[in-house]
């Protein structure tokens, strides 16, 4: 149990000891699933042309976390007064579907569906190039098939490969990744376990979107951390991240050697 | 290099090659001396220049494009086309080969009859189609099917060898529309059908090299 | 793209003057169905899930059970509710926003041939007479559209229920404890209540339409039944039906609910 004293030093720390502790930390730290700290969840499955109907679709999976996302545009914005006549419109759509979950969800959006609807907005925006298309949108919906925590990171991975599948123009992907911290050890890709790790300083959650050079386009927190550590959990979600970016662009590739 | 071997699929943000003597072509961009890919495609070269060639994505309307539409919309003096792209069309008045009087825009075409349009324009406030030349016009009858846009050079084949090669062995009339949508005429239904799904078999195998030896193969089998 | 095409005139008159013929585009016989292909297991949360494809259609069905007080009608029986989503990423036709009336109505015409069957044996999911019973929620969820999502649905909604493990169910707390399962089935009585839709396209009458066939349907008549008993229909959109069609669609019905039945009977056991 740390005492208030020891809490200050902690959050200002960066004593000799402390470092040896972290270290430690990293090392020896076991995860509830048996995982490294920078190691992801796996399996890792991703596959694109999995909505015929959609002009681009993909499936995303990442642990037992599993999203799907379709893509259908450019075409002309309803409603008329939403039309932007200077650029294209990216309107994303996220939502969870009723037996993702161990609860019930009520079918229909909330609260939580509409922002990450308009997070996921941001994180995909600054690499798409829809200028050319003044009054038209492209719309995004993905659906989590299967939620087991970094719902919205796979919400995102699916979608930035949708849209590369759409014949969008892109500047680059995007990869997403929740970077986080169980008590004081710096982890990537919390499971729902791990989110809801109540010991010692609990967990933090930091759901996190990267260009593969390394540019964030989306970044959330919740939790309790200092500044050093959050720029840790940057450094592994950056890393993790490039990887998810491999695991997209292979999907992309093999689309041929069916 | 022959057209089909030597291809790679790029995705978007992906170097394609390095070295100053490159230039960007569509769907690319140099950036020092590197030529990124923008979108997702087959990447091509051709004397220095290189381009992607899109797998996938909507339809883009260029000059000189013949292509198939339903009429979506009478205005007094022509008809709203829809072609197909994230762009409405418009056919004149003007632009019928015989005089038509402004009562009468309904019995020349009617809202949903498909129509055989050329685009002779492209500018900010849309795109200006013609009826004026041969083989363009409304459709009487047949079927339609729909590919996607990108696969249509394969579909007509070098000089039309493909598309004039499906017309002989199936007997049918067909007009390939660069937006993807094909209309298919022949004196029976079955003839429509085989037609439609040697265009279909072209599609799947867009990829491999020698595909006209392939589909050759394929019409053997077929009349078995 | 602007996707939102329906079917071309020209090709419309085609399909009619094939049907007239008793053929079909895709070469399949007017009473034939395109290949079914079925998934179980395919959602780990859900107490039971599915998916099932016909042809290029994809429905996704999960079951979820939760305890809840009865209905004062019916103070010993489990509740059952169906409902639909058409899911926007599934066609460029479906909007985002709240269920309009063809998921309502799919959802409703699913929860009849469910209920009516009385294949669910409600007085079975009685935890506390009066005060609670088990509810089962059966989500269905459109993946791809290619015509024919009712019957998709249908077939999804069966096997999901076959499929279903009851939560376990903490009396001390009285809470269900998602996550684990007990190795008890939902109590389902043997009849496997299939539902099939037969539409009617100039004079002729075909079953598991395409979408470009779903276009040109005139009307349509879903059927839901079980080894020849009948438990539930609907007839859809406007155009009327003559007495001697409508036994002739009760007639096409019973052929293929047995072909349907052997294809989906493994996943029903």
């Amino acid at each position: 149990m740390t005492t208030k004293n020891t809490q200050k030093s902690e959050i200002s720390g960066t004593t000799k000891s402390k470092k040896a502790a972290e270290a430690k930390d990293l090392v020896g730290f076991k995860r509830i699933d048996g995982r490294k700290v920078d190691e992801i969840r796996g399996p890792i499955k991703a596959k694109v042309g999995v909505v015929d109907n959609a002009d681009g679709s993909a499936m995303y999976q990442q642990g037992k976390t599993i999203a799907i996302a379709a893509v259908y545009g450019p075409k002309k914005m309803h409603p008329q007064h939403q039309q932007d006549p200077e650029r294209g419109t990216l309107r994303c759509n996220y939502n969870m579907i009723s037996f993702s979950v161990t609860e019930r969800i009520r079918p229909g959006t909330n609260r939580r569906s509409t922002e990450i609807s308009k997070i996921m907005e941001w994180a995909l925006g600054p690499v798409l190039m829809i200028d050319k298309y003044p009054n038209k949108v492209v719309d995004v919906h993905v659906n989590i098939i299967q939620a087991d925590a970094g719902t919205r990171c796979a919400a995102i991975n699916a979608a930035a490969m949708a849209l590369a599948h759409a014949g969008i123009p892109m500047k680059n992907l995007v990869s997403s990744v929740a970077a986080g911290k169980m008590d004081k050890t710096i982890v990537v890709d919390l499971n729902k376990k791990e989110e809801d790790y109540e010991e010692g300083e609990g967990a933090t959650d930091i759901p996190m979107t990267f260009t593969p050079d390394g540019k964030l386009t989306h970044l959330q927190l919740d939790g309790k951390i200092n500044k050093k550590q959050l720029m840790e959990a940057i450094e592994l979600g950056k890393k993790a991240c490039k990887e998810i970016y491999e695991v997209q662009k292979k999907a992309l590739k093999e689309i041929g050697e069916e | 290099m022959s057209e089909e071997k030597h291809r790679k699929i790029i995705v978007p943000g992906e170097v394609i090659v390095k070295g100053d003597e490159y230039l960007p072509g569509e769907g690319t961009e140099k950036k020092g001396d590197e030529i990124v890919a923008l979108k997702y495609g087959l990447a091509e070269e051709s004397n220095k220049l290189i381009r992607i060639i899109p797998l996938s994505g909507g339809y883009q309307p260029r000059r000189g494009n013949v292509v198939i539409g339903k009429v979506e919309l009478i205005t007094f003096n022509g008809w709203v086309i829809d072609i197909n792209g994230s762009e409405n069309a418009f056919l004149p008045l003007t632009e019928v080969p015989r005089y038509v009087n402004k009562n009468e825009l309904e019995d020349v075409m009617d809202i949903n009859d498909a129509v055989v349009v050329k685009i002779w324009g492209i500018n900010k406030r849309g795109i200006d189609l013609s009826i004026k030349s041969r083989g363009l016009g409304k459709i009487d009858e047949g079927i339609i099917i729909e590919v996607n846009p990108n696969k249509v050079p394969r579909v007509i084949g070098k000089e039309g060898s493909m598309i004039n090669l499906i017309k002989e062995e199936t007997g049918c009339n067909i007009t390939v529309g660069q937006n993807g949508l094909i209309w298919i005429k022949g004196d029976k239904v079955e003839k429509e059908l085989f037609a439609k799904k040697a265009i279909e078999f072209v599609t799947q195998k867009s990829f491999i090299s020698g595909l006209t030896e392939e589909i050759k193969k394929w019409f053997e089998e077929e009349k078995k | 793209m602007d996707k939102v095409r329906t079917t071309f005139d020209v090709t419309k008159e085609r399909i009619k003057k094939h049907l007239l013929e008793g053929k079909r585009f895709d070469s399949r016989k007017p009473e034939e169905f395109r290949d079914i292909v079925i998934e179980t297991g395919v959602s780990e949360n859900a107490e039971g899930s599915c998916r099932v494809k016909i042809g290029k259609t994809e429905v996704l069905v999960g079951i979820k059970m939760d305890v809840a007080t009865p209905y004062p009608d019916s103070p010993n029986k489990g509740n059952l509710m169906v409902t639909a989503e058409l899911l926007p990423l599934s066609s460029p036709k479906f909007e985002n926003g709240p269920p309009k009336f063809p998921a309502i109505e799919l959802g409703r015409i699913i929860d009849r041939c469910i209920r009516e069957s009385k294949v669910i044996e409600l007085e079975k999911l009685c935890i506390k007479e009066g005060e609670k019973v088990w509810t089962v929620f059966v989500d269905i969820y459109s993946i791809n559209d290619d015509g024919n999502l009712l019957d998709a649905a249908g077939i999804g909604a069966i096997v999901a229920l076959k499929n279903a493990k009851i939560p376990k169910y903490d009396d001390k707390e009285e809470k269900v404890v998602y996550g684990e399962l007990t190795n008890n089935s939902l109590p389902l009585a043997k009849n496997i209540p299939i539902s099939i839709t037969t539409h009617k396209i100039g004079d002729s009458l075909i079953v598991d339409p395409t979408r470009e066939e779903e276009d040109i349907s005139e009307t349509r008549v879903t059927i839901g039944s079980s080894d020849g008993v009948i438990s539930s229909m609907q007839k859809g959109e406007s155009i009327p039906l003559s007495v001697e069609e409508m036994e002739k669609i009760l007639d096409l019905n019973e052929k293929v609910w047995k072909d349907i039945f052997k294809k989906v009977e493994k996943f029903v056991k």
